[in-house]
């Protein structure tokens, strides 16, 4: 059984403390949903949860094992999708998908991945040729790749996933997480309500941000 | 180094695909250095003895124009982050991306270098000089100028910024490079001149990745 926590964790950001004293857990076959007005930290959490960004307070465990110790560790157990897509437009979808596949060791499922995100008939169109829903669906399908094996990492950090995108894709993403967690996988979202939350509402517990905003 | 090679030929292929401004940087070179003769006249003399020197103040100023975009694109696009969260240690991610600069706009001006050796009149004697004085000073541009170009991630007019930074940085490279052709052309030994670019060269390769790669994890913050 595989834990997720943190303690006592604080973010300042410019000179506004953003949040301080948060203590949160998750286990292993559960999510997390962040919720919280624009600007009360939910972004910052995940960037800190990622080792984007520092804590200014507090610490971080897995399995009760303190993060700061082995953060390179920690890398590989994690995937983060944040607000942007890391695609390039010259490239086609498959290059895209494949090179950060690759760069991860996540193995080489690509094609299951498109198929899972229903973009397998653009696999070798250049990706700036995509709409913006396209482009989240094909950033998206790289939480597919290697999932459930091995090289799958357990802990899906998703900052605002289902932005952008139709109901189809949102219930594609939906089954992907639920599938990620059955699997035994944890994840933490970010969101704003929607499908994807009511999806996920059995497997996942809620944390209001507000209640940490000094 | 899988990772390493994997983000050189992904560079390299967005290169040729036009996702970046390798062939704008040597166009640019030889552009900019085809104007000296047409400004100063058509002096074979003066400009044998100018030439060297032309071409390296040319090539630092064509490297400045490309510099910009090495790290602002995957900064822009979040591909930055995802680097910095890859089991590959940022430092060599950063070494990638130099080395993928380098390979898509240094090596071009090394090529065209002699085109405009033969333009401006430098004897046969210049020739490797000029070539091996940009093959050692060209690298350490990349690496000098990859420090500025993380440090300016996120900022206006990065591009000025980047210049004003590493220009100064730059000035013993173009002394001993342009030292390098004279001497050669006055028929002296070219050695010292070279050694000591190596030895730039050298130094940059030791410091100016661990530089780059704190400045990246600041921009990344």
């Amino acid at each position: 059984m595989q834990g997720f926590s943190g303690k006592g964790l604080g973010c300042v950001r410019g000179e506004r403390r953003v949040f301080a004293g948060l203590d949160f857990d998750v286990v292993s076959g559960r999510a997390l949903l962040l919720t919280g007005a624009n600007g009360s930290g939910k972004s910052s959490l995940l960037r800190i949860m990622a080792g984007l960004l520092r804590a200014d307070a507090g610490m971080m465990l897995w399995n009760d094992a303190d993060i700061a110790d082995d953060e390179e560790a920690h890398r590989t157990r994690l995937a983060y999708v944040g607000h942007t897509d890391p695609v390039k437009p010259a490239l086609s979808v498959i290059e895209n998908l494949s090179f950060w596949a690759r760069m991860n060791g996540r193995g080489t499922s690509e094609d299951t991945a498109l198929i899972q995100f229903g973009i397998d008939h653009l696999a070798d169109m250049p990706a700036r040729h995509l709409s913006a829903g396209q482009r989240r669906r094909l950033t998206l399908a790289q939480l597919a790749v290697g999932q459930n094996s091995i090289a799958g990492p357990p802990l899906w950090l998703l900052d605002e996933p289902a932005t952008g995108l139709d109901d189809a894709a949102v219930a594609m993403l939906a089954n992907t997480v639920l599938a990620h967690l059955t699997h035994g996988g944890i994840a933490v979202i970010s969101s704003h309500g929607g499908a994807l939350d009511t999806a996920i509402e059995g497997h996942a517990a809620r944390l209001d941000l507000a209640l940490f905003a000094r | 180094m899988y990772g390493i090679s994997l983000i050189v030929q992904r560079d390299i292929r967005l290169a040729l695909k036009g996702g970046s401004d390798g062939a704008m940087v040597v166009v640019f070179f030889v552009l900019a250095a085809i104007l000296f003769p047409f400004g100063i006249g058509p002096d074979t003399e003066l400009l044998a003895r100018i030439g060297g020197g032309i071409i390296w103040v040319v090539a630092l100023l064509a490297a400045m124009l490309s510099l910009e975009r090495m790290f602002a694109a995957d900064y822009e696009d979040g591909s930055l982050e995802q680097f910095a969260l890859s089991p590959v240690p940022l430092g060599l991610v950063a070494l990638a991306k130099i080395a993928a600069h380098w390979l898509t706009t240094g090596l071009p001006l090394i090529v065209a270098a002699p085109v405009l050796a033969v333009f401006y009149h430098l004897p046969a004697d210049a020739f490797l000089p000029l070539v091996v004085s940009l093959l050692l000073g060209t690298p350490a541009l990349s690496l000098i100028g990859s420090v500025g170009a993380a440090l300016t991630l996120g900022a206006r007019r990065g591009g000025v910024l980047i210049a004003l930074l590493v220009l100064p940085l730059c000035i013993p490279l173009l002394i001993f490079g342009a030292a390098s052709i004279d001497a050669a052309v006055a028929g002296q030994d070219t050695a010292p001149h070279l050694m000591i670019l190596g030895g730039f060269l050298l130094g940059a390769l030791a410091l100016a990745p661990w530089a780059t790669t704190a400045a990246l994890r600041q921009a990344i913050e």
